[in-house]
């Protein structure tokens, strides 16, 4: 017994193979960490990605802009209708138009909601992963009536496809700003709840503090953005650094960590929760009438009673259809706030129907990229910590 | 404004520039890009946002214009002025890596190879991100089929895991 021992020592040097994923409750979808372990000791961690990679970006080649806004669903699918959002800022930063502002207002409303509902997985099921499980419960009946609201304004709960160029699909409907101010109230006792469950939990803080520190020039460095990158102490945020849809209108916080851990990330999501549903609160007062699309015919689709009864409307609708807009010849990089950071896309048009090339800047993938870095020298259950609070969402991380 | 100091600076590095619906972008030559990003560093440049690509296969390589344009997107944070910088390259063309500098530059190199082809020298880890690794083609060339061509073949192939070394 005693010399197989020593053989085994002697062939892997005391080290152990551990594959965490690709289906691995902890991986949230499918990607793949290979961890070399000296006992409970992290000595090496390979993260290995592309599990989920569907050539997004390839496909975009092929097809119209609009015929794009399906596939933006499924890049971070918590929070899709900020994917919509992003990518119809960028094709109308091409174009160079501007929305009308109920539309502006309802895309921060929706997009705020979708914040919401994305923080609340990422620290319910941070807090599920470390052990935490009763917070999950309280906040996953908020995510439940955010995916209602949603299911109420596109149709859908998950891919939404709820923007298109130009616009929104539609108007929301009677009973949506009622519903949410409901929501409003029952969120902010829902984060009152999880706060009290966890801020001053002491095992929480055990878990937690001092895990997957980062200071503020590696996190740059790293190109970190969104709230691991506010959490390690750089107050860069879109929504008030370079504001989009009228965000400059808006009152609102940006939280700030100190030392970059997942406690300080949790706190910055958390906070931002809040934010989120003061910026709702201010949509809701300032909601004004009117169009949700441009009225442009050669953008955006007329309504379909029109196409019905006008000659001009159907002739439209036609040449939207099969010939697409008119785009003008060159390149934009448009950058929104998602949920996990800086979601870009960088469009180069050649003029004609489908994008030249549409390239798509996840936020999660440089976070991703540094998870060696975070982890080396700790503890496998802290692996675990630091990849929940990174909330890696591998649809939007593969493309 | 970053512009003019790069033309103080690094009289002649920038060949063209343009400022598209108020994204300025200049393009530069592979033998000045390194300077250049050194430029940008110190100027508090310090963001590298994105790294990606962009094909031209129809571009005429006689007269010297490569076939890819290698795009890098980057973001001053004190000033929130962003930069897009471009490099044109032939096929076959190696571009300086920038792993060492910008600890973000790792994997987007890494995603840049696997789907265009272009290695980045000087890189640690110069291994596909994406697709495995006995991936055949690179997929966002543009002559590269949509439908992913006969990428299955797994003829030749090795075990993805060789003693836990890859090859």
């Amino acid at each position: 017994m005693e010399s197989i021992a020593m053989t085994r020592q002697m062939l892997d040097g005391d080290k152990m193979i551990v594959n965490m994923g690709p289906s691995h409750p902890t991986t949230h979808g499918t990607l793949r960490i290979v961890l070399e372990l000296q006992g409970e000791t992290i000595a090496k961690a390979t993260p290995e990605m592309g599990y989920l990679h569907r050539g997004v970006e390839k496909l975009g080649e092929s097809l119209s802009y609009q015929q794009f806004i399906p596939l933006t669903d499924r890049l971070n699918y918590c929070s899709a209708i900020m994917n919509n959002v992003g990518y119809a800022c960028a094709v109308e930063k091409l174009l160079g138009i501007e929305i009308p502002k109920r539309a502006q207002q309802i895309r921060v409303l929706v997009s705020e909601l979708a914040r919401v509902a994305d923080h609340i997985v990422c620290i319910g099921v941070n807090a599920v992963d470390i052990g935490a499980f009763t917070a999950f419960l309280y906040l996953f009946k908020q995510r439940e009536t955010v995916y209602d609201l949603f299911e109420m304004a596109a149709g859908q709960r998950l891919h939404t496809s709820f923007t298109r160029i130009g616009g929104l699909f539609r108007d929301i409907p009677e009973g949506f700003v009622p519903a949410t101010e409901r929501f409003l109230v029952e969120c902010t006792e829902a984060i009152d709840e999880m706060e009290r469950l966890l801020t001053r939990n002491p095992i929480w803080h055990d878990r937690t503090k001092g895990i997957g520190v980062i200071s503020a020039e590696d996190a740059v460095n790293w190109g970190y953005t969104g709230p691991c990158l506010r959490a390690a102490g750089v107050p860069q945020d879109l929504r008030k650094a370079q504001p989009y849809l009228g965000y400059e209108t808006y009152d609102f916080d940006i939280p700030v960590g100190t030392t970059g851990d997942v406690f300080d990330r949790y706190l910055v999501r958390a906070e931002e929760m809040r934010q989120s549903l003061r910026i709702i609160r201010q949509v809701l007062d300032r909601l004004e009438p009117g169009p949700v699309n441009v009225d442009d015919p050669k953008i955006a689709l007329p309504s379909k009673e029109k196409v019905y009864t006008r000659m001009e409307s159907l002739i439209h609708h036609f040449k939207l259809i099969m010939h697409g807009m008119d785009m003008p010849v060159g390149e934009v990089y448009s950058a929104t706030e998602a949920a996990n950071g800086e979601l870009g896309f960088y469009i180069v048009s050649d003029g004609g129907k489908n994008p030249y090339r549409i390239r798509v800047r996840p936020p999660c993938l440089p976070i991703f990229s540094s998870f060696e870095d975070q982890v080396k020298g700790g503890l496998i259950a802290d692996a675990v910590a630091v990849l929940g609070a990174m909330n890696i969402i591998a649809g939007e991380l593969d493309r | 404004m970053i512009i003019e100091h790069i033309d103080a600076q690094l009289p002649g590095a920038v060949t063209d520039r343009h400022d598209f619906r108020g994204d300025q972008t200049i393009v530069i030559a592979k033998e000045t890009f390194l300077p250049v990003v050194d430029l940008l560093h110190r100027e508090g440049f310090q963001m590298l946002v994105d790294i990606t690509a962009v094909d031209w296969p129809e571009r005429p390589e006689s007269q010297g214009i490569g076939r890819f344009d290698v795009v890098y997107h980057w973001l001053n944070l004190a000033s929130q002025e962003r930069l897009r910088v471009k490099v044109a390259l032939a096929d076959g063309e190696a571009m300086p890596t920038l792993a060492t500098q910008f600890k973000t530059a790792n994997w987007f190199e890494r995603e840049v190879f696997d789907l265009f082809g272009i290695r980045f020298e000087g890189h640690p880890d110069m291994r596909r991100l994406l697709t495995w690794d006995d991936f055949q083609g690179h997929a966002l060339r543009k002559d590269f089929p949509l439908d992913g061509g006969d990428v299955f073949c797994m003829e030749g192939c090795t075990a993805p895991y060789n003693n836990g070394e890859r090859n």
